[in-house]
């Protein structure tokens, strides 16, 4: 060091190439906590769902834990019954969350008064937990308290006043719609940041065309916030299918009535660590977590092959 | 409009109730509690018989731990792929971006075995690794985003002065304090509101979050209404107090990190 130092460098010094240490130092914890508490788990836990307890110690036994998942009458039909309800989970999120969330975001940028307060209010239930939303929810429909009624009453509604939470043909709506109300702050401030990111040049050239809200809405603002339609659909996707918590909170690690509201998340914790109609099994418990993965990576290359492909092309 | 009065009807309804005497909240939930019907006994209840300080705190000291081993571990891996191009540059930011889509519950099994092995089981350290590893991915990807806006020249300048690469680093971190706060908006909300790894990784009296203790405490309180609604206004006032504090990155930061 102090001999180069010392030297006067008449030429460009020749590229040596030196190890570059500090790039080591910068990246180096990251990619260490990263790799080691989250890949090398989720490895593992594929690692461990082919393999099984003979007699205490861990042995390999290949796809037979896929195969009695999805082949014995023990698991088979929870797990069909919690995908089909997870698939319907989704669809409600998709079918109202979405929709409403850029709903309320075109209306927020509209840029009236109060915009910010609007925006701060409807987001305010995505910052609560769940146990609180899913708790208040519980007592907003709980019979016994009697909100719900007093607000059904005035309306003339007294046929809606049902138990949503303990009907085995509501639960699964009612808990749908309760994590709509709570998330729809997201995919409005997903496509709010899309919107306002439009010039304003364009809002300007249609109105001198004549066009009215909605043409603007269908012929500008619809196909330039398209990207984010499918940000926000994969986001809803694999937010939904590794749902848990708010089941949990509400319906307990059963799902109940009858599990009418299992999930794939109530699913994997159950068949982890058992719960009190079964007891627990690690290697069941991984192969879930497998199934839940491979659902979620069929969905991100369906999102990838298709609409991404769709989306070059209407750029282009 | 009328929908964002749909959306905070239920919090407000829990706040103002949990200020009421048994008898008015049955019989009148809309009314604003009275100098008579006004009492604090749920919340005496709560002080005498749960550890919420201490879930308080653990849920404090959680939050606040991982939050600060993401934004320093993360801005040094974004400094690094923003700044220099290297051999597996892109490899690596791809191998990091796994994260976002991949949720890193579907690693419990093997989370839980490797915490068993480091004896880490119902300590807050178990917790705080597993949301760094959370929050990670998603903060590289910001925060190299808002790195690469930051002026080339400036680096330059710093270089030529003698600066070291670690000494870079350090004067970019005050440039991208947006950035910063934007992660810290985005990667507070899940922290503080889980219930899976506390549930699974620090289930014990002493490591309990407020949201797992709150859990437990509806559970056993369910029929004392007057404490389960104070217990629910305790959980939900510090959370929209921070998020009224960090709202305009949190925004921010959304739309950086949507607009790819």
């Amino acid at each position: 060091m102090l001999t180069s130092d010392l030297k006067p460098s008449r030429a460009p010094r020749p590229r040596r190439r030196t190890f570059p240490l500090h790039l080591v130092v910068f990246l180096a914890p990251a990619v260490l906590i990263y790799s080691v508490i989250m890949i090398y788990p989720i490895l593992a836990s594929l690692w461990l769902s082919l393999n099984s307890s003979v007699d205490g110690v861990q042995t390999f036994v290949g796809v037979a834990n896929y195969q009695k998942l999805l082949g014995s009458e023990l698991y088979a039909q929870p797990l069909f019954n919690a995908l089909k309800n997870n698939f319907i989970f989704f669809v409600v999120h998709m079918l109202v969350q979405n929709p409403v969330g850029l709903l309320l975001a075109v209306l927020l940028s509209l840029k009236l008064r109060g915009t910010p307060l609007y925006r701060t209010l409807i987001f305010t239930p995505t910052v609560l937990s769940v146990v609180i939303v899913g708790f208040a929810w519980k007592l907003i429909l709980n019979p016994v308290w009697g909100v719900q009624r007093s607000l059904l009453e005035p309306l003339h509604l007294e046929a809606l006043d049902l138990p949503w939470l303990g009907l085995a043909s509501t639960a699964l709506g009612t808990l749908s719609l309760i994590s709509v109300w709570q998330n729809i702050g997201i995919p409005m401030l997903l496509f709010l940041a899309a919107l306002v990111r439009i010039p304003e040049e364009l809002y300007e050239a249609a109105r001198l065309d004549g066009a009215g809200t909605w043409t603007v809405f269908r012929r500008i603002q619809l196909p330039l916030i398209l990207p984010t339609v499918g940000i926000v659909s994969v986001l809803t996707f694999v937010g939904n299918f590794n749902a848990f918590d708010l089941i949990y909170a509400v319906q307990g690690a059963l799902a109940g009535p009858n599990f009418a509201s299992d999930i794939l998340g109530t699913l994997f914790y159950r068949t982890f660590f058992g719960y009190q109609l079964q007891a627990g099994d690690p290697y069941m418990g991984a192969a879930v977590a497998g199934v839940m993965l491979a659902v979620i990576l069929v969905g991100l290359l369906i999102y990838l092959l298709g609409w991404q492909r769709r989306m070059t092309e209407v750029t282009l | 409009m009328i929908y964002s009065l749909i959306a905070v009807f239920p919090t407000v309804l829990i706040i103002m109730n949990s200020f009421k005497n048994r008898a008015t909240i049955f019989a009148h939930p809309f009314a604003l509690p009275t100098s008579e019907t006004f009492t604090l006994d749920g919340y005496k209840t709560l002080t005498e018989s749960a550890n919420f300080p201490l879930y308080f705190l653990n849920s404090l000291t959680v939050t606040l731990g991982s939050l600060a081993l993401i934004l320093l571990v993360s801005s040094m891996a974004a400094f690094a792929l923003s700044e220099y191009t290297f051999r597996l540059n892109t490899l690596l930011a791809l191998y990091l971006s796994i994260g976002i889509m991949v949720p890193i519950r579907l690693g419990t099994v093997g989370i839980l075995d490797l915490m068993v092995k480091f004896h880490l089981v119902n300590t807050l350290w178990a917790l705080i690794l597993v949301y760094t590893a959370q929050g990670i991915p998603l903060a590289v990807f910001i925060l190299s985003s808002f790195m690469r806006g930051v002026p080339r020249d400036l680096k330059e300048a710093a270089r030529i002065d003698g600066a070291s690469e670690y000494r870079i680093y350090g004067l970019i971190l005050p440039l991208i304090r947006p950035a910063l706060g934007a992660v810290t908006a985005i990667s507070m909300v899940p922290i503080w509101n889980d219930l899976w790894f506390p549930l699974i990784l620090a289930p014990g009296e002493q490591t309990k979050t407020i949201v797992l203790g709150a859990s437990a405490f509806l559970g056993q309180f369910v029929n004392d209404y007057n404490a389960v609604l104070a217990a629910l206004t305790l959980a939900i006032v510090p959370v929209v107090l921070l998020y009224a504090v960090f709202s305009r990155q949190l925004v921010s930061g959304i739309t950086s990190g949507a607009l790819k």
